[in-house]
């Protein structure tokens, strides 16, 4: 697991090196290495660690804290369902029950094609949209269980 | 000709970036002279798209600038509407006038009072000009050139700001215990951790008029001897981290952010931190050990930041909403800002108003305002003319208030002892399909996954609370069960270190205050009338309504349903899974649900 870090995660060196000398650093780092890499394996925290000198169990312990940080991979398309509290009482509960049963995973799963991660996310900030969710940065609004089965299937023929 | 396209987050969700491309596209094969610009947020969310058509200045839809005659704002602007409004500039005949704002919502922004919003929507977020256009910086100017730093903390003072970010402490106290602090190096800290699920009144702010924060920034820092500036940004406002980014280069280009400010003696720069996803990093100790790269765990005060704060050093935080209030007091003076308000709680607050509202969106309005007036005065009361059940203020670590305390004013004291909490500002309506129990739940199981597991009455209760609440709305009740919430309610506001372990319990306690039956019903009668509690509902089917289509039944996935087709349809009751799915598709109406 050790060996060799610096030829395993090339892409890495410049941002290591650019933040070596910055106080606190660590989360800045674990940002780009995620947006570098899509998400956080344990190797590249593990690289992360040796290279800072913070330790390992740190380096961890910061990247599980966050929300943000993930440490297995996603699916091609990233669904962001928002349960934030107008989402809520306008029925985005309903709306996950429609999206887990159409990608057939649990919330936070992704499905075995690798075409869809479903998250949850506290709040997108498009109250007035309510329920909203958004894929890949794309924003669906005043959704119904219908609607966004709809939307699913049209990503995943558009996919095929 | 000049149009300017709102373009907040919420403004680009209702398409506001696709309208606006469709202009550009128009313009250009037209040959048109028409300069398109951009907007942030006016705070009309449930408008969006929203258009102006201005004159060469900026903004003025409030009218507030005598030299120009009012814009004309054009709403839900789709195709249709932009090719209207295409002929309009071009002199042709056309029928833009439909999409214009009607007078009843040109009165939601008439009825407000925009202090820390009152650039939103009218300058270009991203040009410096525009701000300056209207007056941005010249409170800084004058605080440099005229004022000296117990002055300007003094201005503070008499203006009565408090903290917008919930806490509601004087700014001017803790910008006084920064100046008076012993270091080299102090900090002036902004949070932009906007956490509360519900409120994004800062995320507005920073999209629509970056500028003023970075000017309220300057000014504090001005007061307190801070050489250095950091805004702590949540990941998820992308467009936020970009406009602030964008704003600080400006503000660097013309002089405001460098050493030696304006060719005087004060230095002062600004970088940005963006969050990494922790709800908890909006409590100011866990914000600067986030800041230091550590977990986001919040440390015992004292000491305060401002004797020990960003690696140990002297430090400042205050709430985006707060510092955009600052260049209107040194511009105004304290006095117009304490002016307006109560006793205690002075000047104006942005509300973000969402859940079953008929206008949704950003109010701001002076403190002493009634509930009511935010509501129905600005919001146009509940959505399809429902009756107002509850407002939910202060995200999670506020309180459900029932439609009998609408009266309640607004003031950090008043609604302090209704058990819930100005917080930072959001206002979420609920209607009758709003079950109290449920919405408990939901903010439990918020502060339960948010909490950082330092201290034990917070981690441990919170689970325990939201096991308890989750067995209520199963119909898994058992007496005793309201009485063991607050006892831990109890338990858990007075063992945890910080404001959202002390908070936590809010939303709990103020709905069993309130609505008390509604948790008896659950438990007792194993009963949820605003038929939200799946597991409590039995569904049975009309037989006079039902004409025997068979699409429940196909759709059905517990085979519950059965029935000929052309003949009225059956639930089994004891096959049901509660799933609703027969409800939702059908097409009469014929699935009641009880």
């Amino acid at each position: 697991m050790w060996d060799n870090p610096q030829e395993k995660y090339p892409e890495l060196q410049p941002i290591l090196h650019q933040h070596k000398d910055e106080q606190g650093s660590l989360i800045t780092i674990l940002q780009k290495a995620q947006a570098l890499y899509g998400y956080l394996p344990l190797s590249l925290l593990e690289h992360i660690a040796r290279a800072t000198g913070v330790k390992p169990a740190k380096v961890y312990g910061v990247a599980s804290f966050y929300a943000q940080f993930r440490l297995t991979p996603i699916g091609k398309y990233l669904i962001l369902l928002c349960e934030g509290t107008a989402c809520h009482v306008n029925g985005a509960k309903a709306i996950e029950g429609a999206l887990m049963e159409e990608l057939g995973v649990p919330a936070g799963g992704t499905t075995t094609d690798g075409l869809f991660t479903l998250n949850s996310v506290a709040c997108l900030g498009c109250c007035s949209l309510s329920p909203v969710m958004m894929i890949n940065g794309e924003t669906y609004g005043g959704l119904t269980p219908e609607k966004a089965r709809k939307i699913i299937r049209a990503l995943r023929e558009a996919a095929a | 000709m000049k149009i300017s396209i709102g373009k907040g987050s919420c403004g680009l969700a209702a398409g506001a970036g696709k309208i606006s491309d469709y202009f550009s596209k128009r313009a250009r094969a037209e040959n048109m002279d028409l300069e398109i610009g951009v907007t942030g947020c006016i705070g009309m969310c449930y408008l969006e798209p929203i258009v102006t058509l201005t004159d060469d200045c900026p903004g003025n839809l409030l009218g507030d600038r005598p030299d120009n005659r009012p814009d004309k704002i054009y709403v839900k602007v789709d195709q249709a509407a932009a090719d209207e409004i295409l002929l309009l500039c071009q002199g042709r005949e056309n029928n833009a006038g439909q999409y214009e704002l009607q007078e009843e919502d040109r009165a939601v922004l008439n009825r407000q009072t925009r202090v820390a919003l009152r650039n939103c929507g009218l300058v270009d977020p991203e040009n410096i000009e525009d701000y300056i256009t209207r007056g941005g910086y010249e409170a800084l100017r004058k605080c440099l050139r005229e004022m000296t730093s117990a002055q300007i903390i003094e201005e503070i003072k008499v203006s009565g700001l408090a903290g917008r970010g919930g806490a509601g402490f004087p700014t001017w106290f803790k910008w006084r215990a920064l100046r008076d602090a012993k270091g080299e190096t102090k900090y002036m800290i902004c949070n932009a951790d906007e956490g509360d699920p519900g409120a994004f009144m800062d995320r507005s702010v920073i999209e629509s008029d970056p500028h003023t924060v970075i000017e309220g920034m300057l000014i504090g820092a001005r007061a307190t001897g801070a050489s250095q500036g950091i805004v702590y940004v949540r990941a998820e406002y992308p467009l936020a981290i970009k406009r602030l980014e964008n704003a600080i280069q400006q503000a660097r280009d013309r002089g405001f952010l460098q050493e030696r400010v304006l060719d005087t003696d004060f230095s002062f720069d600004i970088r940005v931190k963006v969050g990494a996803g922790a709800f908890v990093c909006g409590e100011e100790t866990a914000l600067i050990a986030s800041l230091e790269g550590e977990r986001g765990m919040p440390r015992l005060k004292p000491p305060f930041p401002a004797q020990k704060g960003f690696f140990q050093r002297p430090s400042n935080i205050n709430n985006v909403e707060t510092y955009a209030n600052v260049p209107w007091i040194l511009s105004r003076g304290g006095q117009a800002f304490a002016a307006m308000g109560t006793e205690h709680s002075k000047g104006t607050k942005v509300f973000a108003l969402t859940g079953k509202i008929q206008k949704g969106g950003l109010v701001e309005i002076p403190m002493g305002s009634s509930i009511r007036d935010v509501i129905e005065g600005v919001g146009g009361g509940v959505k399809e003319g429902r009756a107002l059940k509850a407002v939910q203020l202060g995200g999670p670590s506020g309180g459900c208030l029932p439609a009998e305390l609408l009266e309640t004013i607004i003031d950090y004291q008043t609604l302090a002892a209704t058990g819930a909490i100005m917080g930072s500002g959001g206002m979420v309506v609920m209607d009758s399909a709003t079950c109290m129990v449920d919405m408990a739940r939901f903010f439990l199981d918020f502060t339960c996954k948010e909490s950082c597991g330092k201290c034990v009455q917070c981690r441990v209760g919170t689970k325990r609370m939201l096991e308890i609440l989750e067995r209520i709305t199963k119909g898994e009740g058992r007496p005793g069960d309201i009485e063991r919430l607050e006892v831990l309610g109890q338990h858990i506001k007075e063992g945890s270190l910080c404001g959202l372990g002390q908070t936590a319990p809010n939303p709990v306690l103020t709905t069993i205050r309130y609505f008390r039956h509604e948790y008896e019903e659950h438990i007792e009668r194993k009963k949820c009338a605003a038929k939200r509690c799946k597991a409590l509902l039995s569904y049975r089917i009309d037989g006079e309504k039902c004409t025997g289509c068979t699409l429940c039944s196909k759709r059905c996935p517990a085979k519950a349903i059965s029935g000929e087709a052309k003949k009225p349809h059956r639930v089994d009751g004891t096959l049901c899974v509660k799933c609703g799915k027969c409800a939702e598709s059908c097409r009469f109406s014929a699935v009641v649900v009880e």
